[in-house]
């Protein structure tokens, strides 16, 4: 039996020490002008990522995670704190840092091999050592015999892949996911994270997930990170002890379930917040009209 | 039954050109009937009996050849301007707030009414028209490519940027080809116009090409004949609008 073990953590408080880090997000703040006022969409947000360690920073919807990834991934400035990969600062969007986004991002114009070769392409590496690694990365993410398609003649899970695919030929330090598998069904999903698991399992991967999916966050994750509703800041660490390597059947396992229940609890308040936090801008608007 | 049609390659051609074939038939027993005037609209057998007359006696090939020249030309021209034009109003986003409702005012002018200022400027010549066919095309061009560029999906601009791509590089790379086949709907629109001025302004300068022939068929009362010098006008429609497909295809081949 896997014991559930997790623990509070405060603002601004790093889980593992910057040394061991690969990843350290230190004391983030990060302020919208609105309509209506400043908004703070993060607030104070610490962690660090360990080298190869997958990571998964889960939270209602609203509670600032894309505001995160895209801090992170450095296509956000004007924010406080820091964000440093192997002790360098990031000052924008960073080599070391592969993202995968959570819209559909395939080139349409270009197949799946060019696609997957494109940041190969930008480096600058001739054509025929391009497409060879190209080639065995679409074998990697599961698309050998697809490498002359084109997106629009892919499922969505494909076109998923390939974005994967495209993401990890570049070879990055860290790979950054924004609900990657949201706009996918629950069987796609889990699928999905099996190869994901693999994939990681492979390559030894260092991963930050960012989802509002629990169960996806359970399956791929070591570490997750419990987020509040707005402004977002760390509620809570969790280690998830589950054994690996694992596959899509560890969500029938007992522990699993209890992992499952536990998060849930942490994150029911921050969602029934952010439930009625629309509800309340809804009437508003209601009145308002 | 209709999907395993159009899959077939050579049918959907032929109902087009059985459509056509069956459009003309129509009118041509509605004229023998007496339903149509016959001194309004000729027969299309008569038509077709006036090409070779058309083909030899008015030189149409040579005023064919001089009309696709200028559209061809126009066409170069708009294409260049036109494209170049949207990237700028894209990259600047100033003068698109200073400039945009003036440009799509431009596309709705009727241009074709500035010939005599072009005839003093530029004088009686191929030059004339096709700067008026340029003008005309302009504007449509320019108001495409900056609608295709403004509509690229913000993620695929991330991409970009989460790649470390220089500006030139996100812009060949990602801005351009999302914004193509935005860009090629404002060619076609743009060769439209550009072709209905090349014709109107031959015509009404009475000068070279397809529209000076009809201008001369008209005026001698000969309506089979002018109506087959339309068809050669047709005829340069269909080729430019294959020239811009094909391109289409080449740049960006599957959506």
């Amino acid at each position: 039996m896997v014991a559930v073990r997790s623990e509070r953590v405060g603002a601004g408080e790093p889980k593992i020490g910057a040394a061991d880090a690969i990843l350290v997000v230190e004391d983030i703040v990060k302020r919208f002008e609105t309509p209506d006022g400043v908004l703070t969409a993060i607030d104070h947000v610490s962690l660090s990522v360990a080298p190869g360690e997958f990571v998964g920073l889960i939270g209602p919807s609203g509670c600032g995670k894309s505001t995160l990834f895209n801090v992170i991934g450095g296509l956000l400035d004007g924010y406080e704190g820091t964000v440093t990969v192997a002790g360098e600062r990031v000052r924008g969007p960073h080599p070391a840092i592969g993202m995968i986004f959570q819209e559909e991002s395939t080139f349409p114009w270009r197949n799946v091999v060019d696609n997957v070769a494109f940041p190969l392409e930008i480096a600058g590496l001739p054509r025929a050592e391009r497409y060879e690694r190209a080639r065995q990365f679409v074998k990697l993410v599961g698309l050998d015999g697809f490498e002359r398609r084109y997106p629009a003649e892919l499922s969505g899970g494909m076109r998923q892949r390939v974005s994967m695919a495209r993401t990890l030929v570049a070879q990055p330090k860290i790979l950054l996911m924004d609900e990657p598998f949201a706009a996918l069904d629950e069987q796609t999903r889990l699928l999905l994270g099996d190869k994901v698991l693999q994939i990681q399992q492979q390559l030894k991967q260092t991963t930050l997930l960012i989802t509002h999916n629990i169960t996806e966050a359970v399956q791929l994750s070591d570490r997750i990170v419990v987020m509040t509703y707005r402004p977002g800041q760390v509620k809570r660490m969790v280690d998830i002890a589950l054994p690996r390597p694992r596959s899509s059947e560890i969500v029938s396992s007992e522990a699993f379930g209890r992992y499952v229940a536990q998060i849930w609890s942490d994150l029911r308040e921050e969602a029934s917040r952010g439930l009625d936090d629309e509800e309340m801008r809804k009437l508003r608007e209601g009145e308002a009209e | 039954m209709t999907a395993a049609l159009a899959k077939n390659r050579f049918f959907p051609a032929a109902l087009g050109i059985g459509s056509v074939v069956a459009f003309v038939a129509t009118v041509e027993l509605l004229i023998r009937v007496g339903i149509i005037n016959r001194f309004i609209v000729p027969m299309p057998s008569d038509i077709i009996a006036a090409f070779p007359r058309v083909i030899v006696e008015e030189h149409v090939l040579q005023r064919f050849l001089l009309t696709a020249g200028e559209a061809f030309s126009a066409s170069i021209l708009v294409t260049i301007a036109g494209v170049a034009g949207g990237v700028v109003l894209h990259r600047y986003h100033l003068l698109r707030l200073a400039t945009e409702t003036w440009v799509a005012a431009v596309a709705a002018a009727p241009l074709v009414l500035m010939y005599p200022l072009y005839l003093v400027i530029f004088g009686r010549s191929a030059l004339t028209i096709v700067m008026m066919g340029f003008t005309a095309g302009l504007a449509p061009v320019i108001l495409k490519t900056l609608e295709g560029l403004l509509a690229t999906r913000r993620v695929l601009i991330n991409v970009g940027k989460s790649f470390n791509l220089t500006p030139s590089q996100q812009f060949w790379k990602i801005l351009f080809p999302a914004a193509l086949p935005t860009i090629f709907v404002g060619l076609r629109l743009g060769l439209i116009f550009a072709l209905i001025n090349i014709v109107g302004v031959e015509f009404l300068i009475n000068f070279g090409g397809l529209g000076q022939l009809i201008n001369e068929l008209a005026e001698r009362y000969d309506l089979p004949g002018t109506y087959a010098a339309i068809c050669f006008v047709i005829l340069v429609s269909i080729c430019v609008f294959i020239l811009t497909e094909r391109l289409e295809r080449w740049l960006r081949p599957v959506d």
